[in-house]
């Protein structure tokens, strides 16, 4: 019976990354670059700081991806983009898209100021965080992306992390840039969808891409999508656009939230937690639900 | 995608062989990261169900699409397992890798 049926895909074939990059096993910004360029296709330069992807791209003069990628410094990855495209603008070419691809230190941390003053000239690129929660190039540091409760190494078992993760995408929002998109790599047509959408707005886009690290995270490199898909069930990483600063969308409205406990459990760097710490990090996962679902009129 | 890459390792013997502007000038293709995986995925075809999963979930881009078929690339694969802890028919085994 399966022999007749036919594959259909729900995502473009084109690959855009070759294999034999040099990420760990079961990496999720892997996945994640993946998906954004099967979304942005061929004509399209990539700005990349430090982060793991500048390592995972390969040493020169070697490359995994099939497009342009420019190196840049930590702190510059969206006033690079804003050159490039300025660049591209002076040659005349309005077509090429212009992403800045870093990871949440880069963003969340050192990147903030460059990201801060592109979103405030509006230019346009598209700027991608892609999330996994600590300085995972370097040896898993802290970050101010990393959650309430989570082991790193500079925040040891004994002293765990007792500050929340930043809200990027409330700051970005403050800005009125025209399109902010949260996505996953355990929704591909969501992410691409996303990524096809940003591409036709003109403007400064960012988008938060949750990007499970096996290495950082202490969990198995196959739960990577399955961790994914949880932060999105549990509520933790819920899937929304924000229109012009104003207009707030669900993408995935989840009628039974899960308890947060099923997407700690999984992972080596809550192990130390207990009862009554995850009932504090519910509670927070709550009242942030609360404040999206208000925000998104529902 | 424009042109068929090579999976050759680019070496420069001297300087004057750089060129001016550092750019990419070869692909990741030789580095063959087959070697890093101690588990291999197999994949059993008489149940599979064509959904693609395995091809779209793929961290490595590792599993190709022949013929309608999923096949794994073992020269490139490096044994996550995630093709086989997604795939809905449970079709994909992780076996032992023989040296």
């Amino acid at each position: 019976m399966s022999k007749e049926r036919k594959m259909t895909l729900t995502i473009p074939r084109e690959e855009y990354m070759s294999p034999g990059h040099l990420a760990c096993q079961g990496c999720g910004a892997s996945l994640a670059m993946r998906l954004a360029l099967k979304g942005l296709g061929q004509r399209t330069i990539v700005c990349i700081p430090a982060c793991c992807w500048a390592v995972i791209d390969g040493p020169f003069p070697h490359s995994s991806l099939d497009i342009p990628i420019y190196h840049c410094a930590f702190e510059t990855a969206a006033s690079s983009a804003s050159g490039v495209r300025a660049g591209l603008d002076m040659v005349g070419d309005t077509e090429t898209t212009v992403l800045a691809w870093a990871g949440d230190g880069g963003t969340f941390d050192i990147g903030l100021q460059a990201l801060s003053g592109a979103a405030e000239r509006n230019d346009d690129i598209i700027y991608t965080c892609y999330d996994n929660e600590a300085y995972m190039n370097t040896g898993i540091q802290r970050s101010s992306a990393t959650p309430i409760g989570a082991w790193t190494t500079t925040t040891p078992v004994k002293h765990y992390k007792k500050e929340r993760k930043k809200d990027i995408i409330g700051i970005m929002a403050a800005h009125g840039i025209p399109y902010i998109a949260t996505a996953s790599v355990a929704y591909p047509e969501d992410m691409v969808k996303k990524f096809k959408k940003a591409r036709e707005i003109k403007g400064t886009r960012f988008i938060h891409v949750f990007a499970p690290c096996p290495a950082g995270w202490k969990s198995r490199p196959e739960d990577t999508v399955k961790l994914a898909r949880l932060a999105v069930q549990t509520g933790y990483f819920p899937l929304y656009e924000i229109e012009d600063g104003e207009k707030w969308t669900l993408n995935l409205k989840v009628k039974e939230r899960k308890p947060i406990a099923e997407y700690l459990k999984l992972q080596g760097r809550f192990r130390h937690l207990k009862e009554e710490e995850i009932a504090l990090i519910q509670q927070e996962v709550d009242a942030r639900w609360a404040r999206i679902l208000k925000n998104c009129g529902l | 995608m424009s042109k068929k890459k090579e999976a050759k390792k680019i070496i420069f013997e001297s300087e004057k062989e750089m060129p001016a502007v550092p750019m990419s000038l070869g692909s990741m293709l030789y580095n063959k990261t087959g070697a890093w995986r101690n588990i291999k995925p197999v994949i059993d075809l008489s149940r599979c169900i064509k959904c693609g999963i395995c091809w779209k979930f793929c961290p490595d881009a590792s599993i190709d699409i022949v013929d309608d078929w999923p096949q794994i690339n073992y020269v490139y694969c490096k044994g996550c397992g995630l093709c086989a802890e997604e795939c809905p028919q449970k079709c994909i085994a992780m076996v032992e890798e023989e040296k």
